[in-house]
């Protein structure tokens, strides 16, 4: 019955259909939504953000738990059945343990994985204790071993037995983060400075793209490394952490000055703009309701593009040795672990925080190239 | 201010709307490093206009003549250099609002309106239709959001739209009636003035007639004076009741519709005339001589004499040094030396 109702009413003349009603955040979301590897993108990141802000939970140990009976140990393989008590398999999550042996020739001691050892694994279980953002006191992790004391490595251990997994979980909470803050900064100086230097014009304008383009001359990297090396060593982890991240968004204001101040350059001589001045509109509404809103979404796609330039800039960094020093958990503090020769070749897995920069930096163009189509839904 | 001026010399003054005298707006060059000022484009070199209540005066010319500049100048998008543009508010004396800031211009801003020529670029894509048409109204005191709804509504049914439309975004609307957005946003709030800078000039055929007739209807209806700027000379001969002819930044011949389609005196004005197509092959053939060759004239170096003389085919010696200056000849007024001797065709003599 309603069914018909409905087919009546939409017969008649009198009803408009919803043609035109989409705002502008609606038209975005459903030309973002048509661009799947964009939400795919998105989806990834999120999760690694979420990563990030709960890595205390996420990871099974502390940064700095290390067992050195369990050294370069290569990746454990987790698994979900094993024999049961009557023969048959049983649902069991587990990962195999190693037995130890000397070799005869060297006197090393070897670990080979050992198929008949069991470490049951559990969800949501108890381990070590922690404060879940330096606040909420809790020992409950994602994952771990039933027993804390067990090993448990699934993306293998490091030279001193400290686990890869847990580490790269920590490191992501700083190497994202550095990312955010870092466009944070250069969003508020590229904003401020970008508009002025598109809205007023003139000799300003001309004075604040000739530092632009002064910055932007000079060489990045031993920019970075004369200004990190002006860090006294004595500082905090957290002083040093702040102090990298406006280094980095020293640089990265610039490229946003100039697109804010493109965008305002190109609109303020808009038609729509000068009917708006005809209607009597103030100059400061213009901005704030005519200019502005026109732009977030370009300004939203750019800064996302922005962050992976960020992510790459504190890994090369502490990479080099002069960004975040070992205390603190970066990736590129956990790739300076795998410098050498000698852990490429034999433990590869240390090279698991690269993967994730990679992994990472796609994603985030991915989402950026997303946003940026989806910016401008009218064309 | 200039309150005192003699406006009441002539039998139309009464009728005066707005009189722009002797404006000009020059744009600076700027070259080198120190962006010195090398030279001025004279978009618009002297211009005296009266508008009279009422009325339909077209502005014509070649594109990059100054017309759009002078549309600008007239509503205040533009200062213009020099010159003064008087206009009476409803009630009120002359004033001379050439040179007003931004806050002593805004009470004229309800007066004069302007339409404008792309109804894509002109229409903010991010805002409802309500949100562009009600912009002006409640800049100017309709402050009640039900009182806003109502007007809206009431302005789109003049122009034809459906009310229920006003939620919608623009995108969501041809060109044709976009403009008649454009259009109600211009009369939203009661102005005398309106200037329509090329305002059906990117719209079909078929919906420039619709559009034109709707601008004459609410004309009547609202006792409107239209300033129609426009390169197309059939639209202008439809909807005009006086038209000036510019040229290189100035008026060159100005004068009620009929007689100057009829007999223009200008060979610029002539040279237009002919450039209309027709639908009669012989009489374009016959016409073929009075078409312009060359480039118009460039308003950062106008010629010496008469701008027109590279151009015109009965130039002599004269036109090469003397400017011509407006004077009337036979109820037109003429900037040209011949303009009395000159035998020219207008648009309906091949017919004849």
């Amino acid at each position: 019955m309603t069914t018909l109702e409905e087919a009546n009413s939409a017969g008649t003349a009198d009803t408009l259909p919803p043609v035109g009603l989409a705002s502008q955040r609606q038209l975005v979301w459903r030309k973002f939504t048509e661009h799947r590897l964009a939400v795919v993108s998105g989806i990834v990141i999120a999760l690694i953000y979420l990563v990030g802000i709960f890595c205390e939970f996420v990871a099974p140990r502390g940064p700095d738990y290390y067992d050195s009976a369990y050294t370069m140990l290569a990746p454990q393989s987790l698994k979900f059945w094993r024999a049961g008590e009557d023969g048959g398999l049983a649902f069991g999550m587990h990962v195999n343990g190693f037995s130890s042996e000397r070799d005869p020739n060297t006197l090393r001691r070897v670990f080979t994985l050992d198929e008949d050892v069991v470490v049951p694994v559990s969800l949501f279980v108890k381990g070590e204790s922690y404060r879940l953002w330096g606040l909420i006191p809790s020992d409950i992790h994602l994952i771990g071993p039933i027993d804390p004391s067990q090993p448990f490595y699934l993306l293998g251990s490091d030279r001193l037995g400290r686990d890869v997994l847990s580490r790269v979980v920590y490191g992501t909470r700083i190497s994202t983060s550095i990312g955010l803050v870092g466009v944070a900064v250069s969003l508020v100086l590229g904003v401020i400075l970008g508009g002025i230097s598109g809205y007023f014009g003139g000799w300003i304008d001309n004075f604040i793209q000739r530092v632009i383009e002064f910055i932007m001359s000079v060489p990045t990297i031993p920019l970075w490394m004369g200004l990190a090396a002006a860090i006294p060593v004595t500082w905090s982890p957290v002083l040093v952490y702040l102090i990298i991240t406006l280094i980095i968004s020293l640089i990265g204001w610039t490229s946003l000055a100039r697109e804010v101040r493109g965008r305002f350059m190109s609109w303020r001589n808009e038609p729509f703009v000068i009917a708006a001045r005809l209607d009597g509109t103030s100059q400061m509404t213009i901005i704030g309701r005519h200019l502005v809103p026109g732009f977030v979404s370009h300004i939203i796609a750019s800064v996302t593009l922005a962050i992976p330039a960020m992510i790459i800039a504190e890994t090369s960094l502490s990479f080099l040795g002069i960004g975040l020093r070992p205390p603190a958990v970066s990736w590129g503090v956990l790739l300076q672990e795998a410098q050498n020769i000698r852990s490429l070749a034999e433990a590869p897995w240390l090279l698991a925080p690269g993967v994730l920069v990679i992994i990472t930096v796609l994603a985030l163009n991915f989402l950026g190239d997303g946003l940026r189509d989806a910016a401008d839904p009218y064309t | 201010m200039n309150a005192a001026l003699p406006l009441g010399t002539t039998a139309t003054e009464p009728d005066l709307l707005m009189r722009a005298e002797n404006v000009k707006v020059h744009f600076p060059i700027k070259r080198g490093v120190l962006k010195r000022t090398v030279g001025h484009v004279r978009a618009v070199d002297g211009i005296s206009l009266d508008i009279r209540h009422g009325e339909t005066l077209s502005i014509v010319g070649e594109s990059g003549c100054g017309k759009t500049t002078l549309g600008q100048a007239l509503v205040r998008v533009l200062e213009p250099t020099e010159g003064r543009i008087l206009f009476a508010r409803e009630g009120e004396a002359e004033c001379d609002i050439a040179h007003l800031g931004e806050t002593q211009l805004r009470p004229y801003r309800s007066q004069i309106r302007m339409i404008f020529q792309d109804p894509f670029a002109s229409l903010n894509p991010r805002r409802r239709v309500i949100d562009i048409i009600g912009e002006s109204l409640r800049n100017f005191g309709v402050t009640e959001e039900r009182e806003v709804e109502a007007k809206v509504a009431e302005l789109l049914h003049k122009v034809g739209l459906r009310p229920e439309y006003m939620e919608r975004y623009p995108y969501a609307f041809s060109g044709g009636e976009r403009q008649r957005i454009g259009i109600a946003r211009a009369l939203a709030v009661h102005p005398r003035l309106v200037v329509a800078d090329e305002c059906v000039s990117a719209l079909d055929v078929s919906i420039q007639a619709q559009t034109l007739n709707l601008m004459q209807d609410l004309q009547e209806e609202f006792a409107l004076t239209y300033v129609f700027i426009s390169h197309d000379l059939g639209v202008v001969e439809y909807i005009s009741d006086r038209v000036a002819v510019m040229y290189a930044g100035r008026v060159v011949e100005l004068s009620d519709t009929e007689p100057l389609f009829a007999r223009p005196r200008h060979p610029y004005t002539a040279a237009l005339l002919a450039s209309v197509p027709r639908p009669d092959p012989k009489g374009a053939r016959q016409r073929k001589q009075m078409r312009l060759k060359g480039e118009v004239a460039d308003p950062a170096h106008r010629p010496a004499g008469c701008a027109f003389h590279p151009r015109c085919p009965f130039a002599t010696d004269r036109c090469r040094i003397d400017d011509p200056q407006l004077r009337p000849v036979d109820g037109h007024m003429v900037a040209c030396h011949y303009a009395e001797s000159l035998d020219l065709k207008g648009v309906h003599a091949d017919a004849a």
